[in-house]
């Protein structure tokens, strides 16, 4: 519970935290801390240099930005499940907010925290992969745009790279879609055992998985299903392929996979 | 808090808010990381990584220059600190074997966790840096986790000298056991795995240990149940006189039989103490205490019964494969043998038969842990009594009257005296509460459709012996003790009351109810009441909190200390009034002269027994008396539970939807205080049946090492659980009071697995391990009546 030693900077600035960023060592970002802390204290992690940019109270906001909402990279849960934007124009987002964790949790945990951490068994990055997401990110270079779908790499890997700042998430307006966000998990605080995010519209739907790889898992192959007129258990059946889920004390692959399909189901039914 | 009408007189019985809660509440309670001595050092513990390995090297030269380290020591280091063992109070068998057992392993490593090494430094996070740079040379040798894989021929051995790794073989027969099976009409036998626990009291252990050179005196602060148990051991184990050894316990947070031992980290706080000359502080990591704070439960269980055809339960046969961990803890090896005269549970059997054989493994050791050998015997019948319901398709409720003791007092086969209950009509009361024919009906009515969601009910019926215990049975059994407790009431001249108990809580509220009973029977108002505790300095005789005796012994300690004031103040009053001891009627801390208006109360005598000025001859001054209280019986409390799930048969997810306690538990003294035991006794024991296993691999390594992986329910997890009690007051003590810290636990957990074992009878599933994990469900669904 005590973490090994590190060194400590409080950012000014996104371009400050991107200079910290890019002093050579081995630094890490803190915003909420709720994953990272938890790492260090077991000295899973042992970053030399924190770089806490909590602080950048600019870079918390929902706004409208034509077709899409922005939403700033610290925005806590909380706020994200109880913003009147959110509500009205991605309803899936504040609903997937207020599921994450516990209170406490939702209180400091931010959005930009969550996708940059890039926890597989974490619920955002399979929602914003569903949503075909927009991410921005800024470095020394400047500001470039990453699509959800091209973000998540490996287990807790992502292509925002070690000297850039997550300082924007781009989702769309969600109109008319269905969505639904269905979560399987042991407690009400714990990570998806498996968990699957669902946008439908005029009988088609983006589906992704939680929980079910290194990264979370575009499913294809049940999107080509129903877009071929299959119905949602027909279409669900195909909710495992290419996947790679892990095995632990929750559950194990061969579940998980059963889960997977299980959960396409009820979601397909839902949205379609 | 909202202000009770209560008054002296009418405090027993009622919910008076807890005195306690507002400074837990405030955050202004003093746990022991919350105290600091100048000079103070920190302690970290180096641990093994290895389940099982020979220490081939430890040196801690590198530890020993880093920032801020005081000291670091091997185990070989402290080898000449030991005058003895840790200690095991109860080796239950005359042949139990007892390993040495040393704060600081130096030969081998015998669990994942077992200490190796100790650093000391100015700060807590100096000391575990350093604890880092302690370089051990292990040699891993095979791990043995499960206890029926460690008695097998060529199991890795845990103890090399013992040549074995049982510990202990223990029976109990009685009333002809294999004629009445061999003559059984009918005959059920089971078999269910008890899986391991990790409890979790919400303030982890710590200890700060103090030597005084000069005067040579030993303090020891530990979050501990046992303060007074702890110093007498703790003096042998170091080596010294026990009047130079003071322990307090002071607020402590929670224990559930996990504070209830005498740890490495204690007795190595002390002797570090002694040797830097500056005070030892360690507080327990979270995860490291998934390590090395005990365990409970591990058993594999066999139960048969022989019956008629009418469901008459004849003779029970048990058989428990216990898996002890390491080493013996305090209550290692008697922690199964307190659920060894239950096995029969509340039932009317004639033939008892029961071995419990212990085995060691390279595991944490496991011990007390809320319930303590009852959980598991009352699992074992409870989960029989279904099966053999099946078997004769029987409804579970009728089959459990049928078989019901009715009539007390009643000794059972096993040998003990039931002093009184009434199972029947808990039983009654409970299935009136859930409405049990309407919810057989909605279950019918979801199978006859096809429901995807199906619904279970499940029942536990039970009894248990608590109230530890009577000294003279303690003594039978070799226990190394006695089961006595002690209190002193001392009325100070201002009328307000000092009561000093032997007993020890950390959460149960020992305090308020313990002021209840002083504040009526001496007629002072409640917040006059002062309960001092877990200071062996301010209170010499106690024996401590666990096996539900705090009420049932210390409580009677203070009833009849309250007894004794009571008669001595008689005696003053009736000297000042002039009156015959006779004349003088007595209540609510009231003497009174029938047909006159001369009265005088307890707090008047108090101070006509302090100034001293005008006593009867030959009187003591002084208004205070002790009373030290060996019950002449266990405590028999008892209660039938039923839980209602809802199964989603496509994932395997298991709902509580209901979930009803009807418990006997004699008289309450304070109701709110026995709900919120009830209520987190129940969660405990549904954690059990749901969430909670200790999961190690081949390897020995704990895979559920943290909360993530360890499932412990929050309170969204829960329901509300319906209570209700009835009442059988005891009849062998004069409060009426039974044992209630325990039932919950030992009540829930078949509860559960009946009902979802009930939910699951149309795929023919019998049994599912515990807990009943999505995945476990799902596949037994999967396959069937196959399993």
């Amino acid at each position: 519970m005590i973490p090994a030693p590190f060194d400590y900077e409080r950012a000014e600035s996104v371009d400050h935290a991107v200079e910290l960023l890019g002093s050579g060592r081995d630094a890490k970002l803190l915003a909420g801390g709720h994953s990272l802390l938890p790492f260090m204290r077991l000295r899973l992690a042992r970053p030399d240099l924190l770089v806490d940019i909590g602080r950048l109270a600019d870079l918390s906001y929902v706004r409208e930005d034509g077709d899409r909402i922005a939403i700033g990279a610290l925005t806590r849960h909380h706020d994200l499940a109880n913003d009147p934007l959110l509500a009205e124009e991605n309803p899936l987002v504040a609903h997937v907010a207020g599921q994450i964790g516990d209170p406490q949790v939702r209180h400091r945990g931010t959005i930009g925290g969550s996708v940059a951490h890039g926890d597989p068994a974490a619920d955002f990055p399979g929602v914003l992969v569903a949503l075909e997401a927009e991410l921005v990110a800024r470095g020394p270079g400047g500001e470039r745009t990453i699509g959800a779908g091209e973000c998540f790499t490996g287990f807790f890997e992502t292509t925002i790279a070690p000297d850039e700042v997550l300082t924007e998430i781009r989702v769309p307006k969600l109109g008319g879609a269905a969505w639904t966000y269905l979560k399987f998990q042991r407690r009400a605080q714990d990570w998806a055992t498996v968990a699957v995010a669902a946008v439908g519209a005029n009988g088609s739907a983006r589906v992704a998985l939680t929980n079910m790889g290194p990264t979370p898992i575009r499913a294809r192959g049940v999107e080509e299903a129903l877009g071929s007129g299959a119905d949602p258990a027909t279409a669900s059946e195909r909710a495992a392929e290419g996947t790679a889920p892990p095995s632990d004390t929750q559950a194990s692959a061969e579940f998980r996979g059963h889960l997977a399909r299980v959960l396409t189901k009820r979601a397909l039914e839902q949205v379609s | 808090m909202a202000a009770t009408e209560t008054a002296p007189g009418s405090y027993i019985g009622s919910s008076v808010p807890r005195k306690e809660d507002e400074k837990l509440l405030t955050g202004q309670s003093r746990f022991v990381d919350d105290l600091t001595l100048p000079g103070m050092v920190w302690a970290s513990v180096v641990r093994s990584p290895y389940a099982h390995a020979r220490i081939t090297k430890v040196d801690v030269s590198k530890a020993r220059e880093a920032d801020g380290v005081v000291a670091a020591f091997s185990g070989a280091d402290l080898a000449e600190d030991w005058a003895a063992t840790l200690p095991c109070v109860w080796l239950v068998t005359e042949d139990t074997k007892q390993p040495m057992h040393r704060p600081l392993a130096t030969d081998k490593a015998r669990y994942q966790g077992d200490g190796v090494a100790v650093v000391l430094a100015e700060s807590r996070a100096l000391a575990k840096d350093a604890a880092e740079l302690v370089e051990v040379e292990y040699e891993p040798l095979p791990a043995v986790i499960d206890p029926e894989e460690a008695l097998a021929d060529g199991a890795p051995l845990v103890h090399e000298e013992f040549g074995t790794n049982e510990s202990f073989t223990w029976k109990l027969e009685a009333g002809g056991v294999d004629e009445i099976f061999a003559n059984a009409p009918v005959t059920v036998k089971e078999r269910f795995r008890q899986q391991r626990l990790i409890p979790n009291a919400i303030e982890p252990r710590g200890v700060l240990a103090q030597y005084l050179p000069a005067q040579d005196e030993y303090t020891l602060w530990s979050a501990t149940q046992i303060p007074h148990i702890l110093r007498f051991w703790l003096a042998i184990v170091i080596g010294v006189p026990e009047a130079r050894l003071r322990v307090v316990a002071p607020d402590v947070g929670g224990g559930f039989g996990s504070k209830l031992n005498v740890y490495a980290e204690e007795a190595l706080a002390l002797v570090l103490a002694r040797r830097l000359g500056r005070p030892v502080k360690w507080t327990e990591e979270r995860s490291e205490g998934y390590l090395a704070t005990i365990h409970g439960r591990d058993h594999w269980q066999e139960m048969e019964f022989a019956a008629d055809e009418d469901g008459k339960i004849k003779a029970v046969r048990a058989k428990a494969t216990v898996g002890l961990g390491a080493y013996l803890q305090l209550v290692t090896a008697g922690t199964p043998i307190l659920g060894g005269w239950v096995y029969g549970g509340p039932y009317d059997v004639e033939g008892y038969s029961l071995e419990v054989v212990g085995a060691f493994t390279t595991a944490t050791p496991t011990d007390a842990y809320r319930g303590a050998g009852r959980p598991e015997a009352t699992y074992l019948i409870e989960r029989t009594m279904d099966a053999l319901a099946r078997k004769l398709d029987l409804d579970p409720a009728e089959l459990r009257r049928r078989n019901f003791i009715t009539e007390f007092p009643k000794t059972l086969a096993s040998g003990l005296e039931i002093d009184s209950g009434d199972f029947a009509g808990a039983l009654d009361r409970a299935l009136e509460l859930v409405d049990y024919d309407a919810v057989r009906a909605e279950q019918a009515e979801r199978r006859a459709k096809g429901d995807t969601k199906e619904l279970g009910i499940g029942l536990s019926t039970y009894t248990e012996m608590c109230g530890l215990a009577p000294s003279r049975i303690l003594g039978a059994i070799l226990y190394a003790a006695g089961g006595w407790d002690a209190a002193t009431i001392r009325c100070l001249p201002t009328g307000s009351v000092q009561v000093f108990i032997g007993t020890s809580p950390h959460g149960q509220g020992h305090v308020t109810t313990f002021s209840q009973i002083v504040a009526d029977r001496l007629g002072v108002p409640i917040d006059q009441v002062e309960v001092v505790h877990g200071d062996t300095s301010a209170m010499q005789l106690g024996l401590d909190t666990y096996g539900s005796r705090s009420l049932a012994v210390g409580g009677i300690a203070l009833y009849n200390a309250a007894e004794k004031v009571i008669a001595k103040a008689k005696t003053i009053v009736a000297h000042k009034l002039e009156v015959a001891e006779d004349d003088l009627g007595y209540e609510n801390g009231s003497f009174t002269v029938a047909g006159t208006d001369k009265s005088m109360n307890v707090q008047e005598a108090a101070l006509h027994a302090f100034t001293a000025h005008d006593l009867p001859d030959g009187m003591e001054p002084g208004l205070e008396a002790t009373f030290v209280y060996d019950p002449p019986n266990f405590s028999w409390p008892g209660g039938a539970h039923v839980a209602v799930v809802e199964i989603d048969t496509e994932t395997g997810e298991v709902e509580l939807r209901r979930y009803v306690a009807v418990d006997e538990i004699g008289n309450v003294i304070n109701p709110t205080i026995v709900d919120g035991q009830i209520h987190g006794g129940v969660t405990q024991g549904i954690a059990q049946a749901l969430w909670e296993e200790a999961v190690y691999d081949d390897d020995g390594n704990l895979v559920t090492a943290s909360m993530l992986e360890y499932l412990v329910p929050s309170a969204a997890e829960t329901i509300d659980y319906e209570l209700d009690r009835v009442v059988a007051p005891s009849p062998t003590n004069p409060l009426g009071v039974k044992g209630v810290g325990e039932t919950g636990t030992i009540a829930s957990t078949p509860a559960v697995m009946n009902a979802i074992v009930d939910a699951l009878a149309p795929f023919g599933v019998r049994d599912v391990d515990m807990p009943a994990k999505p995945e476990r469900v799902w596949r037994a669904i999967q396959r069937g009546g196959a399993s």
